[in-house]
Order: structure tokens, then sequence, then C-alpha cells
């Protein structure tokens, strides 16, 4: 799914959300090429022109998440939960603090030993940063996610500095666990279900879990 | 006059930086509507107005970090400032009108999806400022393709008419940034390759039913790459699956003479499975093409015989493989079924155990099973399928006798092998096993 899609999928979501007109939701998505600024990122992060993604065929992206720069593209498994977090704990930073559980718990089925990075957001296996945060909230509903490189071509990270930090990148294939991000997405939906104690039917194949059928 | 205050986003949170004002002082704003952007951490939180008025005053500038709790603005709920609000409401309204929209998105898809036509009619829209006077086609064409604004061009022809030289001159003057035309649109990128290993939609997904009716379970993951293996192997291989009665009885008979001596020796039973892999194993020696593979036109023949044992477990399928088969006789043959079978079902197998297989055989006979056509193991290109074992009465020089008789099914890649050569490895596995001489241990 485009970036730009899941932009306005989550919008829409979003908006329902807080209406309550439907429950809370977990999309996961896999995107194409695409580089993308946080609010608050630097555009200095961003190492390459233009031209140069253009030719790499990466699109650029500026969006509402918290968070600085970042680069999605296949192999990466996307999670954008749309949750009420006052019905959850009204905690912004136990929210952050439950998804780097649900990653580290997923990649731990693995036998990834991955971990927090102390005073900053996201997850890391031996100092190498696997997967990365970045969330947006509006009245309480969240939006974005995280973003784990499951089969990454960690070569697309050349172009920028991930989350304005000059830690090296690494994959799940990359530490020699061969999964599909169908597999990965089928543990880590388990895991958000129990993280956040809520029920996970499948509202699309492979593609996204939530309480609700949603039709994607 | 209500206090707009930096808001507790949880409990071990005391402080926001603001990293946002979406509105100005002076703006109206609604209840509830997004007034300002907060950052914690890797969260960006808008936050709403706490009630309707006009933002009379910010006392937190973007970028400040501040306690929970200190007043960041004050909302004035009427009066003066919504007269001040007003005029900044009206002056955008001006703005918008000066971008007309342009020609209709759809009209230009039109155009572009017509079949071209010799020379596209192509309307020579009137540059802005065009100097008055008579202008050549070419110099309009030139002007066009080099994106020249002709009121900025002085003309030394005739009455001050733009001729082909003044352009040119032009040309060369003008900083060469502006002069470079229009690049032609970069090919699109590749579809991401990955975007195909999204599952695709299935043709219509079953119309939600009444909680009672059905129940919703996600695949296990072995089901689901099963799934995948199977569907992928019917696309790629032209299956074709051929059927041989083999008589067992002379296997049955030397399996009948060991079996006490095996299961004394070696703790484990004899069964019909490693003489039948013993026999494929010497058909594929003699025809080496059901031991190879396919890639593309491409033979790959495999001088390692593996063959991969179909081992059912509890929800699903595992083939882990017998590697170097052609260098075991029946005994280690049947020692490796069981140490393969034993560990796959406590899921014990290293991942290279289940890798690198040539051929395969499955035993659906233990399950019962007369025949079967099973599904080949891609990327190889046979599979053997083992019926049950039955004594059944049959005719032998015009005599009816009881023999124990076996159906073995071999489905094989169409693209690859013929049916005769397929029949004539058979053939092989068959005399192998009806004249079987070759002691077990």
């Amino acid at each position: 799914m485009d970036y730009a899609s899941a932009l306005e999928l989550q919008r829409r979501l979003v908006g329902e959300r807080q209406q309550g007109a439907i429950d809370d939701q977990l999309l996961l998505v896999e995107h194409p090429h695409v580089v993308t600024l946080g609010r608050n990122g630097h555009r200095e992060n961003l190492l390459a022109s233009d031209e140069i993604l253009e030719r790499a065929g990466v699109a650029f992206h500026p969006t509402d998440r918290g968070g600085d720069i970042t680069y999605h593209g296949p192999g990466q498994l996307v999670g954008y939960p749309i949750l009420d977090l006052r019905e959850w704990k009204r905690d912004v930073a136990a929210y952050v603090r439950a998804l780097e559980e649900v990653l580290i718990d997923t990649l731990a089925d693995f036998g990834i030993a991955a971990g927090r990075i102390p005073k900053l957001t996201g997850v890391c296996v031996q100092e190498r940063k696997i997967a990365a945060i970045g969330v947006h909230i509006s009245r309480w509903v969240t939006s974005h996610g995280f973003a784990l490189n499951v089969s990454t071509d960690l070569s697309y990270f050349q172009y920028i500095v991930p989350c304005g930090l000059t830690k090296p990148v690494t994959s799940m294939a990359a530490l020699g666990v061969r999964a599909t991000l169908d597999d990965v997405g089928y543990v880590l939906a388990a895991h958000f279900g129990r993280v956040f104690d809520c029920q996970m039917p499948l509202a699309a194949p492979a593609l996204a879990g939530a309480r609700k059928r949603e039709p994607i | 006059m209500t206090d707009v205050v930096m808001p507790q986003m949880g409990e071990s949170i005391v402080e926001g930086t603001l990293t946002k004002w979406l509105k100005k002082p002076g703006d109206h704003v609604e209840r509830d509507e997004p007034l300002f952007e907060i950052s914690t951490d890797k969260v960006d939180t808008e936050i709403p107005s706490p009630a309707a008025g006009t933002l009379s005053e910010v006392m937190v500038e973007e970028g400040k970090t501040v306690g929970i709790n200190t007043v960041v603005a004050r909302i004035e709920e009427n009066g003066a400032g919504a007269a001040a609000a007003k005029p900044a409401a009206q002056a955008a309204q001006p703005a918008a009108a000066t971008s007309p929209e342009p020609a209709p998105a759809a009209a230009a898809v039109v155009e572009a999806a017509a079949p071209a036509p010799p020379a596209p009619p192509v309307e020579e829209p009137a540059p802005a400022g065009e100097p008055a006077g008579p202008l050549s086609p070419l110099v309009r064409r030139l002007a066009r393709e080099n994106n020249i604004d002709l009121s900025r061009v002085k003309g030394t022809g005739a009455g001050g008419r733009i001729t082909k030289q003044d352009l040119e001159g032009y040309l060369a003057q003008r900083p060469s940034a502006a002069a470079e035309p229009v690049r032609p649109q970069m090919p699109p990128a590749p579809a991401p390759a990955a975007a195909a290993t999204v599952a695709p939609k299935p043709p219509a997904p079953l119309a939600p039913a009444g909680p009672a009716k059905t129940r919703v379970e996600p695949l296990s993951t072995m089901r689901i790459k099963i799934a995948e293996h199977m569907v992928l192997s019917k696309r790629t291989s032209a299956h074709v699956t051929t059927i041989h009665r083999v008589d067992m009885t002379a296997v049955a008979q030397m399996r009948e003479r060991n079996k006490a001596a095996f299961q004394a020796n070696y703790g484990f039973s004899l069964t019909y499975l490693p003489f039948i892999t013993r026999a494929a194993v010497v058909a594929l020696r003699q025809f080496p093409l059901l031991n190879a593979s396919l890639d593309g036109n491409n033979i790959i023949y495999h001088n390692e015989i593996n063959i991969g044992i179909a081992v059912a477990l509890e929800n699903g399928l595992i083939v882990p493989v017998i590697r170097g088969a052609d260098e075991k006789n029946v005994l280690g043959l049947q020692r490796a079924v069981v140490d393969l079978a034993a560990r796959a079902r406590s899921r014990q197998l290293k991942p290279d155990e289940v890798l690198g297989g040539t051929f395969s055989i499955t035993n659906f006979g233990s399950f019962g099973s007369l025949v079967g056509t099973p599904i080949i193991n891609q990327p190889q290109v046979a599979i053997l399928g083992v019926g049950t074992v039955d004594k059944t009465p049959v005719v032998i020089n015009d005599a009816i006798a009881i023999r124990s008789i076996c159906h073995l099914s071999l489905s094989f890649d169409h693209r690859l092998v013929d049916g005769a050569l397929a029949d004539q490895f058979m053939s092989k596995i068959k005399q192998v096993l009806e004249g079987w001489t070759e002691e077990v241990q």
C-alpha cells in the first residue's frame, strides 16, 4: 500500500474512532520505497538530493507523526494502531513502551534478543536499530506507529540519518532469520492483542488484524 | 477567559515540548478544534482547544519545553478578539479566488489515453505578456519549447518583430538553469518486487455471517507455508500421475524375517518404506531426469540423491530429507526415517534438514489410502506416493494367488518428464521390489 493511501486510510479511521463509530484497529502494511519526515524532523537528515531519491525510485513524504526522518520500503512490516488511549491507560509514554514490548516479544519468538534503546524510542539488537517508532495522537486516538525491518534492503537507509540517529540499522534477515512479513505479522498481532488486551480477529488476509471486521 | 494548559499525557510525563501552534493570536477556535501540538519523545500530540472563542494570548512559543499544567495560552470566549479575527478570514477569501482551477484533470487523462493522432492539435496558448505584433509560427514554437516569456525578448525585425535570431540570442544569454528545457519524465520506478509478496486478495471474502454460524481463526504459520507451497507447485508444474501395482510379497517375506531382529538390535521396527525408498534410489540412478530440477530453460541434474520423506504432523506436514540416500542400505534408510520423523514431530529438526531434497516420497498408505495423486515438492520434478500394502487375490499364470499388493503412484512434472520415461522409472521400482534379494542389515 503506498504511503499516501495509508495516510488517508488512517485519517479516515482516526475520525471514525474519535466518533466511536469503530473499535480499535491495527493496520499492518508494506510500503513501496518512501522516505518520510516527522513534523519535528530535520530535513538535513535526508542525505540524498531529491534527484538521487527520484533516481532510486524513493518517494519523499512529510508527515505529521512524531520522530525525525525514516525510510519505509519492501520487506518492512509497518504497523499503524488506531487506538483510543482513553480506553487503555491514558498514557502516551506507556503507549510507546507497550509498542516496544510488542516488538521485542515478537522478535524473541523468532529467536532475536532485542531491547529498548536507553533514553530513546525504538528497538535495538546489539546496538543496531531494527524497529522505529513514531506516533501521532489526536484526542487520545493514535495513528502512525512502528516499522520493523524484516527483510528490508538496508542499503536504502544510506539516504537518511534514521530518526536523526547515527546508529546503524539491521533487519531480521540480516540477523539470519528468514521470515515473511505475513509470518511476522501474525506473531506480532498475537503479542499486540496480549499487550493491549484486545482480541485480534483478522480483517483482511495477511494484511491487518483488528478488533473488528473492517474492509481494507 | 479560559486558560490553556500543557496537558499531562501520561503518569511519568512531567513536561512537554510545544512544537507548533495551529492557530495564531486573533484566530477564532472552536471547542475541541486542534489548537497546538506537543511532542514527547517520539509522540506528537494534537491538543484540542478547551473552549470556543478567540485565541487572545500565546505565552509559550514554539520549541519551548514547559512543565505540565503550565498556562500556554488564553482564549477569550467572546468580544474584542472575535472582531480581530474577522478581517483575517475575509482576507483569505480573495487569496483563494486568485488560484483558479486549471483545466480539469480528467480532460488531460482522456487526451493522454487516446491513440496518438498524427500531430496532437495543440492550441497555441498566448503566453502571458505576449508582445503586440505578428509572430511567425516558428518563433511561437521556439518560445513554447523553450519556455520563453516573449515579452522579455527585444525584437529586432521589421516593426520590432521578434525573429528567430532574437530568440536564439536571448537563449544564449539566459542563465542556464532557466534555459534548461523541461526534463522528460523519468520512467516510473519499477513496481517494488515485494509488492507481489503481499498476498493477493481472495476473489470474494465470505459475507460476514452471524456469530453462531462461523468461527474465524487465523492460519498457523505452517499452514500458510503449506498453502503457499502447494499452490505454487500446482501453478509451476504440469502434474501427471501414473499408478503401478506392485507385488510386495518378496519384500513382505524379507520384512517378516528381519522384523524381530530390527526391534531387538536397533530399537525400531522394519517397515515397507525403506524398501520402497531403496528401490526408488536404484531407479533414480538409472533415470537421472527424475532426480533433476527445471530452471528456466535449463535442466539441473543433481549428483546427490536426497530423498524427502513427508511426515504428517498434528496440524501440518513437513518433508525432512535423507541426504545421500543412495549410500544407505535398508537399515540405514529405516534409521534415518525413524530419526527424522521423530524429530519432525517434536519440532527438533534443524533448518537444513528440510532443504536440498531432490525427490520425495509420501506414504499415505499408512493412513489406509489405496492410491493418491501427490503434489510435487518444488523444485523437484517427481514425487512417489505409497499406498497401503494389502493381501489381495491376484491372477498369476492363470491361477488365483494371494499376494501382498501395493499401489505406487508417481506424480511427475510433464514439462520435463514424459509418460514413457515415468513408466520406465516405475517399472524399475516395481522390478526391484518384486524381485527383492538384497539383505537388509
